[in-house]
């Protein structure tokens, strides 16, 4: 174990333990205000515990254990963090900025200078070394971020929505370079893009109000979303409630006819999710023969893609253009969402 | 867009500011213009080099550089640090530091110079430190140094501290995470990224410093060559030799008017680095 953290911060309700293994590359998820930038705040020294601990390696982060007070500062902790814009020092060159990190801990200018020089290579920036940081795009600019980061030779690297900045065009780029120089470190990548997830990370930790509620292997985690962030994340329908003899019986006692994964007993906490391309909205009552439907009110309609997505408190449908003209919802009334019985997939919670 | 390229070629016009605003305007930069106009009108040009050349105007002139580039720094050497904890640092009683710290500012100079006095002077509360350390402090040019730092650091400190608090604390924190220690990001990132700040901030000090007057005289008394700074000249030649007095006054006008220029010219209005792209 590369990283054994534990911690507690009253402030603002973050309570959460978990645990990284040597070059494996985590994704931290969950909703605006979930802990997320507490989490790094609190890894890289900027945010304060109340109670926990925390070691990297064999390095202690900080111990907030009763009789125990103990607090590395941030340049001590083998900890570097990459955030959103990328943040290098204007008033040195691109060069300098990537020395900064093997200048501050030691190295002669000259030594700073060719590391420096190897990680910009890394990156593919080697060309941008004698610019001044206002001169770079933002995509160069966060190659030169990344570099500057890695130059620091951190042992455990911290990236805060590395691409969300960036333009459409340059976001594919630099997620490549990621994957490659991710591939055999520890980080811990904050995203809101599944396919940040799925390409970049091994596993994702999803945090809601501070505490972890799911955390697994990448795809096991949105093949089976157990909250609804991480469903509308992997663009799912969730319905959640308790296994009944052919499906679930929803919270609201809605019951809802679907196949399971495996044997759930009756009882059991369970979900059932199904793809919104499998949903339709008529405004007659749907047939028995239709499987699982419920009437409920319309949020929003927004084009998506090909197809319309239309939002209900409970379940989102994707219908054709035409289709969606022939409906003409629109947020504030009310529809039949119906989805066969075999359309969805049940599994425990 | 059209009508708005055809408004900026126009050569002045109110942008929206209501009229009587501008009238307003008008009037208040005559008050501040015209007592400069005046000197200027009253200076005797005809004796005007031999004025400013005579050995006392010489010597206040010289002695006002020489304390003034001393306060300066020692206002660079206290005020930055002083800066950097109020803006960044929190401790109980901040907010009552910081007022106390820019007091100099709202205080009549005469009430700073008494309060100098008895601070440093012969019998003042760290005089018998200094009488053990064989200093004298008061009545010397050490005192007009002291004086001036006294006035002129609180200019330094608001110029830093809000540049510090808009430039904010981002790139200090990156800094630490590549493994530099704080004194590290003090020298290669704090410092470096305040430069504009700090220099219109030393400057708009170097002003204040050679402008002193009330605090000086109190603390330091007028002894040509030594404690007489061109201001307390100033005053003193008005009672003999006004003409002396207007051609060194408009030698002072012209040094404040281009330190002022040096000042806005760095972009006196602190606006860090990271204030501006963000």
């Amino acid at each position: 174990m590369t990283l054994d953290f534990k911690a507690r911060v009253r402030a603002r309700g973050f309570d959460l333990t978990f645990g990284v293994k040597t070059g494996e590359t985590i994704a931290v998820m969950g909703p605006n205000g979930a802990g997320k930038s507490t989490l790094l705040g609190l890894l890289a020294g900027l945010v304060h515990a109340d109670q926990g601990h925390a070691r990297l390696d064999d390095r202690t982060l900080f111990d907030a254990t009763a009789g125990s007070r103990a607090w590395t500062q941030p340049h001590r902790r083998g900890v570097a963090l990459l955030a959103q814009e990328a943040l290098l020092f204007p008033h040195l060159s691109v060069l300098d900025n990537v020395a900064f990190g093997p200048r501050s801990t030691g190295a002669s200018r000259q030594e700073a200078r060719a590391v420096a020089r190897q990680w910009l290579t890394e990156v593919d920036a080697a060309e941008l070394g004698g610019r001044r940081p206002a001169a770079l795009s933002g995509g160069q600019a966060q190659r030169v971020g990344v570099a500057r980061a890695l130059a620091a030779d951190p042992s455990l690297l911290l990236l805060d929505e590395p691409l969300s900045a960036l333009d459409i065009g340059a976001a594919p780029a630099l997620r490549r370079l990621l994957k490659r120089v991710l591939a055999d470190r520890t980080a811990l990548l904050v995203t809101h893009d599944p396919l940040d997830a799925l390409v970049l990370a091994d596993r994702v930790l999803v945090i809601e109000g501070g505490r972890l509620v799911d955390d697994g292997p990448t795809r096991e985690v949105f093949a089976h979303p157990r909250t609804a962030f991480v469903a509308g994340l992997a663009g799912m329908n969730l319905v959640t409630g308790v296994r009944s003899a052919d499906g679930i019986e929803a919270t609201d006692g809605w019951k809802v006819v679907a196949p399971f994964e495996a044997e759930v007993a009756r009882g059991a906490s369970s979900a059932i999710v199904v793809k919104p391309s499998l949903v339709r909205v008529s405004h007659l009552k749907p047939g028995r023969a239709e499987g699982n439907a419920v009437w409920q009110t319309i949020l929003d309609v927004e084009p998506r893609g090909d197809s319309i997505r239309i939002r209900g408190d409970m379940l989102a449908a994707d219908v054709t253009p035409a289709a969606a003209a022939d409906l003409d919802l629109a947020p504030g009334d009310t529809a039949w969402f119906a989805f066969s019985a075999d359309a969805g997939v049940g599994y425990a919670l | 867009m059209d009508q708005n390229r055809r408004m900026t070629r126009t050569r002045a016009h109110l942008a929206g500011v209501p009229r009587w605003v501008a009238v307003l305007a008008g009037v208040g930069a005559a008050f501040v213009l015209l007592p400069l106009v005046a000197i200027v009108s009253r200076v005797n040009w005809v004796d005007f080099v031999p004025l400013i050349t005579s050995d006392s105007s010489v010597a206040a002139l010289l002695l006002s550089l020489r304390t003034s580039l001393a306060a300066t720094a020692l206002c660079v050497v206290f005020g930055v640090p002083i800066a950097i904890v109020l803006a960044r640092a929190t401790f109980p009683g901040q907010r009552i530091a910081r007022s106390l710290v820019l007091l100099p500012l709202v205080l009549p100079p005469v009430v700073g110079g008494i309060a100098l006095l008895y601070t440093f002077g012969r019998r003042g509360l760290l005089s018998s430190t200094f009488q053990f350390l064989g200093i004298d402090i008061a009545f010397s040019t050490t005192a007009v140094i002291l004086a001036q730092t006294f006035v002129a650091i609180p200019f330094l400190i608001l110029s830093l501290e809000g540049a510090i608090r808009t430039a904010g604390a981002r790139y200090e924190a990156v800094a630490a995470t590549l493994g530099a220690a704080p004194t590290t990001v003090l020298r290669r990132v704090t410092l470096p990224l305040l430069l504009p700040a700090l220099v219109s901030g030393a400057i708009l000090s170097f002003a204040r410093a050679l402008g002193e007057f009330g605090a000086t005289l109190t603390f330091a008394g007028s002894l040509q060559g030594t404690t007489r700074t061109l201001p307390l000249e100033i005053y003193l030649q008005l009672e003999t030799d006004p003409d002396t007095a207007v051609a060194l006054s408009l030698v002072l006008v012209a040094v404040a008017v281009f330190v002022v220029g040096l000042a806005y010219r760095n972009g006196s209005v602190p606006s860090g680095p990271s204030g501006a792209d963000r």
